[in-house]
């Protein structure tokens, strides 16, 4: 295991560079899903202030 | 056709000829940056001698991006760009003239004055020949891709500052041959194949980069 | 030219949000088993290399980096010129969802490589390596992309300006891949090209294929996730964006 981790005396390059890659990639996906769920939430904000708007109007007619 | 393409190049060049400081501005500072750099390097004939080709050709490209921004800036703003695509003039051909009138203005005076600055770094004179060359094939290829760059920001309030960030990466292959060209002549070595490519590129950037360029001045009209 | 009939169904946002949403977990996982093999593969199976020994077992994330950097921006180029054309507004979202996935690729390929050149060159960067010139490049071709887009407010001039720089971009790749190459050839220094060697062994390649699928099936993900999220965005006022939402509260 531990002549594993040495990479043939190249751990110093390998690692990095796989660790690298692995943060990029999910750093990616994170800030990808994260996008788009700060937008949803945006249409959800606006939908609910739209509705809330509308409420007190329908009280009054009633 | 021919006549609507005399007519907007010489127009150009009359605004261009009363404005000529605008044009005069990068020579100046393309003369300023190629004197700034044996300054800035330790005194040294032969480590001039050596990167002098692309000093010269790097000085070139920046003060190029210095005029490129009022190619149609001014039109635009004033509003005879949009009379000139209303008009039933081909659209593609009065592109064609205005980018052949920036040319004059900017590429020719930089094909006499590389070779004259390039002298002080002690280029040799075949060299200086294939250097005026390869400027001469390679400065309507800059010109079409600032054209390029002016035409995709003409409607930015500020687009000075993305302009180069657009078109530098496209010019190294120019840079490269144009480099290449001028110091393989330095060497004696033939210079044929970096110039045939030059003017491969310059075929190629007329024959398509007026198309994007209309594109994109239709778009910033809307 | 008029585009097939079926074709329009990827012209409705709420058909495409629905289709991403149903295949992206779909092809994030197969991307995830891929890559997780190819990785397990490339540094486990694989024998050393003879020359340079363990290191090159960068080339397991190095190679399907660069090559995922290059096919995003050809995919970014093609989406941009549909939209240009037939001005679907979808085909823009696609284009807008690749490039910062695209420049992430990029920098990849040029972070593991300049990492892995430090014990092949002994310099991170070697200035006179063609392949790591051009992905620097591209990566200046991604940023002017996404900084013209973030100079427009409007959206739709924003989605046809930067639509005409990446056809000009991806027209001016190979332009540049080749002249970079070109330049190279006449330095006679000492550059010993990493992938050249003798014929590279089944148990050495296999990984290395497994993992440019998986790259690819994670970048597809990666795009159908952004790409949900750039319709949501330009949907913002739609009834059916809005129903999506009330249901799913």
């Amino acid at each position: 295991m531990s002549s594993f981790l040495q990479m043939g005396g190249y751990a110093a390059y390998v690692w990095p560079a796989y660790g690298i890659t692995l943060l990029v990639l999910v750093l990616n996906i994170w800030s990808a899903r994260r996008d788009h769920r700060r937008k949803l939430d945006r249409v959800r904000l606006s939908a609910s202030r739209e509705e809330t708007s509308k409420r007190p109007t329908v009280r009054r007619l009633g | 056709m021919v006549d609507i393409f005399l007519t907007i190049m010489g127009r150009d060049l009359k605004l261009a000829y009363r404005r000529w400081s605008e044009f005069a501005n990068p020579l100046l500072f393309f003369v300023i940056v190629a004197s700034l750099f044996p300054l800035a390097l330790s005194p040294g004939q032969a480590l001039l001698q050596s990167i002098g080709t692309g000093v010269l050709w790097v000085a070139a490209l920046l003060s190029s991006l210095l005029a490129l921004e009022g190619l149609f800036r001014g039109d635009f703003e004033d509003g005879s760009m949009e009379q000139i695509l209303l008009s039933p003039a081909p659209f593609g051909t009065v592109v064609i003239a205005k980018i052949a009138a920036h040319w004059i203005v900017s590429g020719i005076p930089l094909i006499v004055l590389v070779p004259v600055v390039a002298l002080s770094f002690q280029l040799p004179g075949e060299a200086l020949a294939t250097l005026a060359a390869a400027l001469l094939l390679a400065t309507p290829t800059l010109s079409v891709l600032s054209a390029i760059g002016a035409a995709l920001t003409v409607s930015l309030k500020s687009g000075g500052s993305i302009i180069g960030l657009l078109i530098l990466p496209l010019c190294s292959p120019m840079l490269i041959f144009g480099t290449r060209a001028t110091d393989m002549a330095a060497n004696g070595e033939p210079v044929a194949a970096p110039l045939y490519l030059l003017a491969a590129l310059a075929v190629f950037a007329i024959s398509l980069g007026p198309l994007a360029v209309a594109a994109a001045l239709r778009v910033g009209l809307e | 030219m008029k585009l097939p009939r079926w074709f329009h169904r990827f012209g409705s946002p709420p058909y495409v949000y629905a289709l991403a949403g149903t295949l992206g977990p779909w092809i994030g996982g197969i991307a995830v088993v891929l890559i997780a093999a190819g990785t397990f593969g490339g540094l486990v199976l694989a024998p050393p290399d003879y020359l340079q020994g363990d290191s090159f077992r960068i080339i397991y994330i190095h190679v399907p980096s660069a090559y995922i950097s290059m096919m995003a921006y050809v995919i970014l180029a093609v989406a941009a010129a549909i939209g240009f054309i037939w001005h679907l507004k979808l085909a823009h979202a696609v284009a807008v969802s690749i490039a910062p996935i695209g420049a992430s690729f990029t920098f990849l390929a040029l972070a593991t490589g300049a990492i892995w050149g430090k014990p092949t060159w002994g310099t991170f960067w070697q200035w006179t390596d063609p392949r790591m010139m051009f992905e620097l490049l591209l990566l200046f071709l991604y940023l002017g992309y996404m900084a013209l887009r973030a100079a427009f407010e409007d959206r739709d001039k924003a989605d046809r300006v930067s639509a005409i720089l990446g056809v000009v971009g991806v027209v001016n790749v190979p332009i540049i891949h080749y002249s970079v190459i070109w330049w190279n050839s006449l330095h006679q220094g000492p550059t010993i090209s990493r992938l050249d060697g003798p014929t590279i062994t089944m148990d050495m390649l296999a990984p290395l294929l497994i993992m440019i699928v998986g790259f690819t099936f994670c970048f597809a993900w990666l795009l159908l996730s952004r790409l949900q999220g750039e319709i949501v965005e330009r949907e913002y006022a739609a009834r059916w964006l809005r129903e999506l939402v009330g249901e799913s509260r």
